[in-house]
């Protein structure tokens, strides 16, 4: 399957905040550990080797 | 270790006469190299194999060969001592600080005549090849010949030898040069042997010890008994442990190997001060291969064509199946029974191999050693998470452990399973009166539940379709017949009986006929 890049959560507002909200109160290299197994555990749900090779081609030309 | 007595060195006939010309000379009797002269005599391929040393190798080198080596070995007569005097395991297991976080088992099926794994000294390993060397007729294994020079043309290479008794010179249709990692043969070449180097030091010890450990592979990633750093222990036969620890880039490798600092670190590993080193070196390790393997008349074989970090044992093993893939094809281009093309197939194969140990072996080196940034912060990050998300376990890399590659091939039937699809070693099974691998030693047309044509040269083997043998070569299929290369990978296959005109027109193309 191809990468979504149409929105695709139901409350984007709401979601920006809980993610804001689970890097509150840590160092920028808490920050940057949690970010990292949050991206492990998202790209594990995702699963599909050509989405996720799309979305590291996104994320890494933006 | 080097307790061996040296082995006796000879005067050479070049000396005095002219040295009789030989269709193949291998350099360097390591494993690589003898395995090289004994695979070559399986076929009646004489060769000359000249050792600079007397001795096998000292110190701690490989100790895990894997099943595909000692089915290789089993072929000249050396795998069933190896698996007897061997450690057996086939589970691994990896800690981060005192937690496992993740098992292996690399043999989970039975019906295979050879172990997953074996643990034994190398040093051991080239004794018994010697050993058999030295009995066979068609190898001229002599020692304390060292080579100095070599030159090659058209129709073959010569060299310069220097010997206790004096120079000589010696002349060959076709070099192999199994002259180890630093290869002098690929230096004088002036052959580039391009890779990487990773920035890290390793302590390997060999200690004595009474020990209650299983057979097993256990592997620390940030242990409380060494701290921030990595650790490995393998059993060995006789009470012999090895065990591997990381020291960082700024450790000093002549303090780090002197007892006054080894025996502290040893005994916080296993929590007592009751052992004996037996021997310690402190490596840095590569991963760097030349360009291509074949060059003329000269083929560069082992370590002299591709070194790597040993998490993972795809050095040696690696080497020993470099052998696998060239002895039945340079015997038959000595005896005029194939092109010369034949061997830039076996280039081809090896350098896919190489690459694909070599992809594995960096990667378990960088996960062990990554770099600042963040290399390092999604290894710790795996982890952490591998102790709570079973998901992230399989990404912990202590090192993948050494399995052969699918060579590249055509004409997979895609009905039939693909464990033995054309590329593929041939899986071993048992048979009513044996194992399948022992009976796969030359051409060989095997038939389940199907009867193999009578093609020239080509044994035949016929099993019913029953057992693990019907699971791993005919799947959902009734019949099938397999074309096995003799090193026993998979040639080609058919779901029905195929003409001995189709069976013998794969072998020809595989010979360059
Ligand atoms: C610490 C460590 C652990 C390892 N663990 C494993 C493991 O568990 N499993 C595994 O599979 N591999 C392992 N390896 C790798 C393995 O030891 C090598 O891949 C293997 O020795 C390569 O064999 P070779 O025959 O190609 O080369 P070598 O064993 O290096 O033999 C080369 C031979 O050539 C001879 N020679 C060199 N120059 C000349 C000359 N000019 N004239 C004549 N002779 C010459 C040398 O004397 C030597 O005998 C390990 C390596 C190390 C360092």
């Amino acid at each position: 399957m191809p990468l979504i890049r149409e929105p695709n959560i139901a409350d984007p507002d709401g979601f920006y905040a809980a993610l804001l909200r689970a890097h509150e109160g840590l160092t920028g290299e808490e920050s940057r550990a949690l970010d990292a197994r949050l991206v492990l555990i998202l790209a594990n749900h995702v699963g599909e080797r050509e989405a996720l090779e799309e979305a590291l081609a996104l994320a890494r030309e933006t | 270790m080097a307790d061996g007595q040296p082995f006796p060195a000879r005067r050479p006939p070049g000396l005095d006469a002219p040295e009789p010309r030989h269709p193949v000379a291998i350099v360097g009797a390591g494993p690589v190299g003898l395995l090289a002269a004994l695979e070559l005599a399986r076929f009646g391929c004489p060769s000359v194999l000249l050792d600079d040393n007397d001795r096998v190798c000292e110190g701690s080198r490989a100790i895990c060969w894997s099943k595909r080596s000692l089915e290789i070995m089993d072929r000249v007569g050396l795998g069933e001592g190896m698996a007897r005097m061997g450690v057996t395991w086939k589970v691994g297991r990896t800690f981060h600080g005192d937690s496992k976080v993740f098992e292996f088992d690399l043999l989970p099926e039975d019906g295979h005549k050879m172990p997953a794994f074996v643990n034994l000294p190398q040093h051991e390993v080239e004794r018994m090849l010697v050993e058999r060397a030295e009995a066979e007729p068609l190898v001229d294994l002599r020692f304390r010949n060292r080579v100095a020079a070599v030159r090659q043309d058209a129709s073959g290479a010569t060299l310069a030898v220097e010997t206790d008794f004096g120079p000589y010179e010696l002349s060959a249709g076709w070099l192999l040069a199994c002259d180890g990692a630093r290869s002098p043969i690929r230096r004088a070449m002036g052959l580039d042997f391009d890779g990487e180097l990773f920035e890290e030091r390793f302590l390997i010890a060999d200690i004595a010890m009474d020990h209650d450990m299983p057979d097993e592979r256990h592997f620390w990633f940030e242990p409380t008994f060494h701290p921030g750093q990595s650790a490995l222990m393998h059993k060995q036969p006789g009470g012999i442990y090895r065990i591997d620890l990381q020291l960082g880039w700024d450790a000093d490798p002549d303090a780090e190997r002197t007892p006054e600092i080894v025996i502290p670190r040893i005994e916080k590993v296993v929590g007592h001060r009751d052992f004996r080193l037996e021997w310690t070196s402190v490596y840095t390790f590569h991963c760097r291969r030349l360009a291509r393997f074949r060059h003329g008349r000269v083929l560069f074989v082992g370590d002299s064509a591709h070194v790597v970090s040993p998490f993972g044992a795809r050095g040696g093993n690696g080497g020993l199946q470099d052998v696998d893939a060239l002895g039945w094809r340079l015997a038959a281009v000595v005896a005029g029974e194939a092109g010369n093309e034949a061997l830039d197939h076996w280039d081809a194969e090896r350098q896919h191999a190489a690459d694909e140990n070599i992809a594995n072996s960096s990667r378990a080196t960088r996960f062990m050693t990554p770099r600042e940034g963040a290399e390092r912060v999604y290894r710790d990050q795996v982890l952490r998470l591998a102790a709570r998300a079973p998901f992230a376990r399989p990404m912990v890399n202590s090192g993948r452990l050494s399995a052969p590659c699918a060579y590249p091939a055509k004409g997979a039937e895609a009905a039939l399973p693909e464990v033995s699809a054309p590329g593929r070693v041939a899986p071993d099974a048992p048979l009513p009166d044996g194992w399948l691998s022992e009976r796969l030693r030359g051409w060989t047309l095997l038939g389940i539940g199907a009867r193999p044509p009578r093609a020239e040269g080509m044994a035949r083997v016929t099993a019913p379709a029953e057992g693990p043998l019907a699971e791993r070569y005919l799947g959902a299929a009734a019949r099938a017949v397999i074309l096995v290369r003799p090193d026993g990978v998979v040639a080609a296959r058919w779901d029905r009986a195929p003409s001995a005109a189709e069976a013998e027109a794969e072998r020809d193309a595989l010979l360059c006929r």
